[in-house]
């Protein structure tokens, strides 16, 4: 039969614009990642394969630095922002509604709501304070930062995870004698790990991410690989930050991956 | 309700509280404790080097409009800051309402997929979505420069003798914008159509309407609060980009965003800057507050 079925769901046009939409969607990252083994100087002129701005980002002092300040925080800062998250969830799900349930909710959320520039000025003002009061001038700062505004990606899954869940096991647990710590550590934990690891992900995610915040908070010298990846902007831009660019893409997609499978639920 | 049922939910809402506490505490600290600090510079008289003087001042929110004559001191409307403001405005409307029309046929497209092949195209979103926001916008820079893909293909297949100059134009930092923030429209739109019930096309269709028809009176009215939702997740950021206008419109083409920033760098006047930030706070406050209404408006009709 020539003529298609009339499909109600179908609307003219629709398909093709949304194709579009991926292809324009991947397009630029592609063509990123394609130039990051460009052999020439260009990021549109192809000259041929080769892994040498990799080598060189991989030499460059600069990158090195950044990259290790970026790991150390967005494993600090996801550290802790995930423990925080998980009591913060534990306290405020499968229990009575208690007063003020939706403050702490509004409080935990806030670094969804709030522009990041804003809070970006806020911290800088703040840290101004307390760097001159002190003369500390650490990554303390940074860390502090970054666990604050990843605490809701944290919490988020975590507490959808506990939703999940309902009390039967831990009410078991309990009547066969298991002191409270025994049955979170013997029966919650475990029940809820798959959930803990998921918001650890989201929230490395977003701290290995971040900007504005970090551009703003940062001493001197304490380039992350975003700010570095800014300032190198400015520049004659050379394939190096697409390399950097590509690595960082990787250990993004990788972590979303694994984020996905952690969370799918099984029907 | 028993005494010890009172005694039990006291002792529920207190661990509640407990266990919530580090939480709090962290997010007071280095989130919402901070903004009052904002709130309180804004009222304070400019350092010469930056920073602040400790004397009460209404010039940081009066110089969000007005600028002060330096030779006879009378009040003129601040022309420079009303034209960022309207540049910021204008721009996330058009980035809006561009990544409301490509973002509404990509989340029905993704919608009416076949259940196996649904999650596969919902993950090409989300991916981009939680990729690095600098990443991309440096991506999309890689094409559209003077030097960059799109001219080289241009002019290479002879369409154009001179390359297209985007780069530092508002154009370019809207195409930015919609190219950054559209996943930000395509998943609320998604989740509004993926509810929606495909039998009431049939009841359309059934009685006579048109595609159009039954795309302005069933479909739409229906998903509403999912267009509400993506528009308010595309035009909040829009509105406080600082990345996108930074790196696609250059210095002269600054938004909000960027004029904050300047005014804590080279422009010296952080009351300004301060009040700046609580200004765009406040208009961030009440588009939520809009989404908040109309979503909780939107959810029972129908039923």
């Amino acid at each position: 039969m020539a003529e298609r079925r009339f499909e109600v769901s179908r609307l003219p046009g629709f398909a093709s614009v949304a194709i579009a939409v991926f292809v324009l969607l991947y397009l630029p990252i592609l063509t990123l990642v394609v130039f990051s083994f460009n052999s020439g100087p260009s990021v549109a002129v192809w000259e041929g394969w080769s892994l040498h701005w990799y080598a060189d980002a991989w030499n460059n002092e600069a990158v090195k630095g950044a990259t290790a300040r970026s790991l150390i925080i967005a494993t600090c800062a996801s550290a802790i922002a995930t423990t925080v998250a998980t009591m913060a969830a534990l306290g405020t799900t499968r229990r009575a509604a208690f007063g003020g349930q939706t403050f702490i909710y509004v409080v935990i959320n806030q670094p969804l709501m709030v522009p990041e520039i804003v809070t970006a000025v806020a911290l800088l003002i703040l840290f101004g304070v307390v760097k001159q009061a002190t003369g500390y001038q650490g990554l303390g700062y940074l860390i502090l930062a970054h666990a604050a505004f990843c605490t809701p990606f944290a919490y988020l899954p975590i507490r959808a995870r506990l939703e999940g869940m309902d009390l039967s096991l831990e009410t078991a647990a309990t009547d066969l004698y298991a002191n409270p710590w025994q049955t979170f550590r013997h029966v919650t934990l475990p029940l809820l790990a798959p959930g803990i690891a998921a918001g650890a992900m989201l929230a490395f995610v977003i701290s290995l991410d971040d900007v504005v915040i970090t551009e703003f908070v940062k001493s001197g010298g304490q380039d992350t690989l975003p700010t570095y990846m800014l300032g190198q902007m400015r520049r004659a831009i050379t394939p190096e930050v697409n390399a950097i660019s590509t690595a960082l893409l990787g250990l993004t997609v990788i972590l979303l991956t694994l984020f996905f499978i952690l969370t799918r639920k099984k029907n | 309700m028993s005494p010890a049922e009172q005694s039990q939910r006291r002792k529920s809402s207190r661990n509640g509280w407990l266990l919530s506490a580090p939480a709090l505490s962290l997010l007071f600290l280095a989130a919402s404790g901070p903004l009052l600090i904002v709130l309180v510079y804004s009222f304070l008289t400019p350092g010469q080097y930056g920073n602040v003087i400790w004397e009460f001042s209404l010039d940081g929110w009066v110089g969000i409009l007005f600028t002060r004559d330096i030779f006879d001191g009378t009040m003129n409307l601040a022309d420079a800051h009303l034209t960022i403001f309207w540049r910021s405005v204008k721009l996330s409307l058009m980035t809006t309402a561009l990544t409301f029309a490509l973002g509404f046929p990509t989340a029905w497209f993704i919608a009416t997929r076949p259940p196996a092949q649904r999650a596969m195209w919902l993950f090409l979103i989300t991916i981009p979505f939680w990729t690095n926001l600098l990443i991309r916008t440096f991506a999309i820079n890689e094409v559209i420069r003077n030097e960059g893909l799109m001219n080289t293909v241009l002019i290479s297949l002879g369409l154009i003798s001179e390359p297209i100059r985007l780069i530092n134009t508002d154009t370019a930092v809207f195409i930015g914008m919609a190219y950054v923030y559209l996943p930000l429209m395509v998943l609320p739109l998604f989740a509004a159509i993926d509810r929606f019930d495909m039998k009431l096309l049939e009841a359309g269709y059934d009685l006579y309407a048109s595609r159009l028809q039954v795309l302005r009176h069933v479909i739409l009215p229906i998903v509403k609060p999912g267009i509400i939702a993506g528009s308010i997740l595309v035009f909040v950021p829009s509105l406080g980009a600082y990345v996108t206008p930074r790196v696609l419109g250059g210095g002269k083409n600054m938004m909000i965003g960027n004029f904050i920033e300047l005014q804590f760098g080279q422009g010296r006047n952080w009351p300004l800057g301060a009040a700046l930030s609580m200004a765009l706070l406040l208009i961030v406050m009440a588009a939520l507050l809009i989404y908040v209404r109309a979503s909780t408006k939107g959810s029972n009709p129908h039923g």
